[in-house]
């Protein structure tokens, strides 16, 4: 390593516990390839949002009481009488969404380029971790205004687990603290709420950790081979980032000042009552393609176990794409296949959100369909059939010949 | 063929985006449309409207829905005075205590309070009201799909029910309400109030002002908040684009 700190201080540091050499060599010097699209700046997006959630979670959690008689009044307390405590909310709860909008693009960024593939497999292992711990996360940090979205969001997908055969009825009534959702369940969410962030910054660490043993997957998807194809991440990607952040930042004050209850549910102002349910209960817009899935089988333990087996199956994603090409630049036919699937995501999305009717039912089925046949059939076939281009001979040779070609440029 | 998927996509994208926000509400019924001076980009509460929507709902509405979570002092989002609020709150009577003695005492309501309730609980109010449940008004505009439009089109939605129709015991029959019967009765009738100001109080007036003022009441702080957000946006935009700046330096050393 490289790094000779100049300061005695920090040389004294270094010298006992070498922490300064290690960010020194992640943040700064880490090998970076030279042709990373914006579509990588994502994953340090990501990164930003769970410090801003974490951030002004801690900061609500002050101001909020976990009781059901109380937690909805706390709320309105803090939108009304703490010191910028809308804006904290406000930020909290789009924040939720912000960051799944970016984990969803890092996710589909991963699947485009083959960043799945060896040696990465534990990379997208540990990726997959954060996203189900996010979602457990933002489940439970749903129910704590205790609304009537809360409530009978919370009462539904507990009863979820009460398909299991035999222990599913125990499992249920172990989840709620209870014999039905009420104050133990809401003091628990709360307490998980709080504790699940800090386990997925651990886990982001080891997917940090993962990342830069093998260095970054880049839009060729081929390695870097000499010092030609890479540049130092500081000042390169740190400032590239920055203009990222900046621009996501953008759009995010559009919804946080502008829109702020626009992707949540006007029911969820109303405070939660047990004896009224709500015409229809619709999760957060983040898990609807999931909720599509699950409403897709007419038998409930079927449909957990394919809503489950929707994440389940992008695990084994490295082994079931047969091709040994990582990016679809140069996968004529995976390519295509790629954007149908993320049109099949969409309409998954689309039906999640609409009364269990027709047309909805048979779209919703078709599109579930689809999802499996596309990660089940259709990618370990192409990688038999399908003729890759011509892969560029290194990465400064691939950005050296991209210049003039405009259709790359669309596709980067 | 990719350019077809790309642009199906991107269409069935902006199409999920622009419906979440009536997410599978099944709103059928179109609303009534006002253009409210508080919405859209700059928006900001009209202050004669709200100060007598306060009016009518002090006299119309007050009798049988609370208020629970605005304090008396947040009026002077509205532009009522110190000494006007205090005037307001202390026409309330609150129990309080226990006193030294350990008995609760009745006093006369601060700028502190919040408005007071006009039931002592559910069950109370229930049996006002013929079984049905006033709900609170705190948030009324927030928590119904249509917001203000719905709100404005129930309070002047009341029509004689469809010959074919057979309305239920004690309901009454509204354009707007889902399934179009609703247990509270027209509340607003001409002249219900008498408006200092001398507009004339009609039905769709009263029915406007109480609207601007209970959208104040669900979200006081709409005008700070957008207000801040320009500043955030313009400040974003110049950082952008000094970032921009700085990565085009940054990256003209390579290649």
């Amino acid at each position: 390593m490289s790094f000779e700190p100049k300061n005695p201080v920090v040389r004294w540091v270094e010298d006992r516990l070498p922490i300064t050499g290690m960010m020194h060599h992640a943040l700064y010097e880490y090998p970076t390839p030279k042709n990373l699209s914006y579509w990588w700046t994502f994953g340090s997006l990501a990164g930003f949002m769970l410090v801003v959630q974490i951030v002004t979670g801690v900061v609500l959690s002050m101001h909020y009481t976990a009781h059901v008689d109380l937690a909805f009044d706390s709320v309105e307390h803090i939108m009304r009488d703490v010191n910028y405590g809308w804006l904290l909310r406000y930020m909290h709860a789009n924040g939720a969404s912000m960051f799944f909008i970016v984990v969803y693009l890092h996710i589909f960024r991963g699947l485009y380029y083959g960043s799945y593939k060896a040696p990465r497999e534990l990379l997208w292992w540990l990726g997959l971790v954060i996203f189900l711990l996010m979602m457990a996360t933002a489940f439970m940090g749903y129910v704590l205004p205790w609304g009537q979205m809360s409530f009978w969001g919370a009462t539904v997908i507990t009863n979820l687990f009460g398909a299991i055969p035999v222990v599913g009825e125990t499992i249920v009534t172990w989840l709620w603290g209870g014999f039905s959702v009420d104050n133990p369940t809401l003091n628990r969410f709360f307490s998980l709420h709080y504790l699940l962030p800090f386990v997925i910054v651990g886990i982001v660490i080891l997917h940090i950790w993962a990342l830069h043993h093998n260095g970054s997957n880049n839009p060729t998807g081929i390695e870097i081979k000499d010092k030609q194809d890479s540049i130092p991440f500081h000042p390169y990607y740190t400032v590239k980032d920055l203009f990222g952040l900046a621009i996501f930042l953008i759009f995010f004050s559009a919804f946080l000042f502008y829109a702020p209850n626009y992707l949540g549910h006007p029911d969820n102002y109303i405070p939660a009552n047990p004896l009224v349910t709500p015409a229809h209960i619709v999760p957060e817009w983040y898990f609807l393609p999931f909720y599509a899935i699950l409403r897709a089988v007419p038998d409930k333990l079927g449909g957990v176990l394919l809503m489950f087996g929707a994440i389940a199956v992008l695990f084994a994603l490295p082994w079931l794409d047969r091709s040994r090409i990582r990016s679809a630049r140069f996968r004529p036919i995976y390519k295509q296949l790629f954007w149908i699937f993320v049109l099949d995501c969409i309409v998954l999305t689309y039906v999640g959100g609409k009364p269990a009717e027709e047309p909805y039912i048979l779209i919703g089925r078709l599109a579930t369909a689809y999802y499996f046949v596309h990660i089940l059939i259709l990618l370990p076939l192409v990688g038999w059939f399908e003729k890759p281009k011509p892969l560029p001979a290194s990465i400064s040779e691939a950005v050296l010949a991209k210049k003039p070609s405009a259709e790359e440029a669309s596709n980067a | 063929m990719l350019k077809l998927i790309k642009s199906l996509s991107a269409a069935a994208l902006l199409s999920v985006v622009a419906f979440t926000g009536v997410q599978a509400a099944g709103a059928s019924i179109e609303y009534k449309s006002i253009n409210w001076q508080h919405t859209g980009m700059f928006g900001t509460y009209d202050r004669a409207a709200a100060q007598r929507g306060l009016q009518v709902y002090r006299e119309v509405c007050a009798g049988c829905h609370s208020l629970k979570q605005v304090a008396f002092r947040s009026l002077a989002d509205l532009g009522f005075n110190e000494d006007e609020i205090k005037a307001l709150a202390a026409e309330a009577t609150y129990e309080d205590g226990p006193n030294d003695d350990g008995d609760m005492f009745e006093r006369a309501g601060k700028p502190f309070d919040k408005f007071p309730s006009p039931f002592a609980n559910e069950k109370a109010a229930r049996a006002s009201n013929g079984g049905a449940y006033p709900p609170d008004l705190s948030l009324i505009v927030k928590s119904r799909v249509g917001f203000e439009n719905y709100l404005y089109s129930l309070l002047t939605g009341y029509e004689d029910a469809p010959a074919d129709m057979e309305l239920m015991e004690g309901m009454h029959y509204n354009a707007y309400f889902p399934n179009h019967q609703i247990a509270m009765p027209s509340p607003m009738s001409e002249d219900a109030v008498e408006y200092s100001d001398g507009t004339p109080a009609t039905v769709e007036q009263m029915s406007k002002d109480v609207t601007v003022f209970l959208a104040w009441a669900a979200e006081p702080k709409l005008e700070e908040r957008k207000n801040m957000g320009l500043k955030v946006i313009l400040f974003l935009l110049l950082l952008s684009g000094l970032f921009y700046a700085v990565k085009r330096k940054v990256w003209s050393d390579l290649h």
